[in-house]
């Protein structure tokens, strides 16, 4: 049976139509606290211009937005306020983690700065760099519009399978010494300039 | 410009004074540091309290006590500087507040609180100032590792699923 159809309509699966809607209008939601931010900025600003991607319309309000740019480093007393704007955001939505210090704490390795935003928010896509270039900015806005053309379900079915955290496990050397200094005292069948070693060590680092 | 003798007729000998560059510096004991300080203000003309900081002395060569506590004063009107240091120790540091003199100590002394864990007697809002409120340790202390204990791995994790 032929079924006339009009010249404007086409067949396809919802989920790919909701999907290139989708990937064509990102709401970024700028959370950015460093240096990263303003590379962020020129990203959307006139010379690279990221309103030629879809992606341009930044809002400030976690409630309007569908994608996460993790701009900067994140300390501490600042991982419940990212936690919270992810939490607030409506479905569906992504995360970008833009720079060395969003993906892994980057040269910082202090006591403040959180390791890596993936160890505590789910993320989609990460930007190398210190600071990225806008272009690769751009180069990840795309790759995430072509991963959600590529899974998304209109329903957002395909969040649901990623039930584990992403981030590596917190595992410190300072806290792998402490281990092997107690078990040196422990096992005492090293030679005592060794545990003397160990436990000075100790000492030093953690008083 | 203020003369160490004079000083030291004053609150007693065990005033030093020394410098590096063109700091002059003056060791105080910690007992007399408010009367000095008011004195220096009061009398001296010393109006403004330009910084205030601490320093923990652990394992410093020849260092005799824990921390140095440090005032950057200046006179506004004649340009002189004058810089006090004075000296506490565990178990309990602790010095008195300076707020009623020059009110800009107030977030320095926090920070210095929140740091090294110095208490200052009188002052009206000691609080952490940078470090979260439940933080338990004072990082700027020599013996605090440089990555922390942990605290900063001590958070709920959010996954994909649960969000
Ligand atoms: S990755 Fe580099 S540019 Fe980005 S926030 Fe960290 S230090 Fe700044």
């Amino acid at each position: 049976m032929a079924v006339g159809l009009p010249e404007n309509v086409f067949m396809t699966r919802l989920d790919a139509a909701a999907s290139w809607a989708r990937s064509n209008s990102l709401w970024p939601m700028p959370f950015a606290t460093a240096c990263c931010g303003i590379e962020l900025m020129a990203t959307a600003a006139s010379r690279h211009d990221l309103a030629r991607f879809g992606a341009e319309v930044m809002r400030f309000s976690p409630r309007q937005c569908d994608l996460l740019i993790v701009a900067g480093r994140v300390v501490m007393k600042m991982l419940p306020v990212l936690q919270r704007i992810w939490l607030q955001m409506p479905e569906p939505k992504w995360c970008i983690s833009m720079g060395a210090c969003a993906c892994s704490g980057g040269v910082f390795d202090t006591y403040a700065v959180v390791q890596g935003v993936d160890r505590f928010i789910p993320v989609d896509m990460y930007v190398p760099g210190c600071p990225p270039r806008p272009e690769q900015l751009i180069a990840a806005i795309m790759d995430m519009q072509a991963k959600v053309r590529r899974t998304g379900t209109v329903n957002g079915t395909e969040f649901m399978a990623r039930d584990t955290p992403m981030g590596p496990e917190p595992f410190e050397s300072e806290e792998r010494y402490r281990i092997q200094d107690a078990n040196l005292v422990q096992l005492g069948g090293f030679s005592a300039a060794m545990t003397a070693a160990g436990l000075k060590r100790g000492a030093a680092n953690h008083g | 410009m203020v003369e160490l003798s004079e000083l030291q007729a004053k609150f007693g000998s065990e005033l030093a004074e020394s410098s590096f560059r063109d700091n002059r510096r003056i060791d105080v004991p910690a007992a007399k540091l408010f009367e000095i300080l008011s004195s220096l203000k009061n009398d001296y003309g010393f109006n403004s309290l330009i910084d205030m900081t601490a320093v923990d002395y652990l394992e410093y060569e020849g260092a005799a006590d824990r921390f140095g506590v440090v005032y950057m004063l200046l006179d506004i009107f004649s340009g002189e500087r004058l810089i006090i240091r004075t000296a506490v120790n565990l178990p309990d540091p602790k010095l008195p507040s300076v707020y009623s003199l020059w009110r800009g100590c107030d977030w320095l002394e926090r920070e210095i609180f929140d740091m090294f864990g110095i208490v200052f007697e009188g002052h009206p809002d000691l609080r952490r100032i940078l470090m979260p409120e439940e933080f338990a340790a004072f990082p700027l202390r020599k013996d605090y590792p440089l990555k922390g204990r942990g605290e900063r791995h001590n958070f709920p994790v959010i996954t994909r699923s649960g969000s």
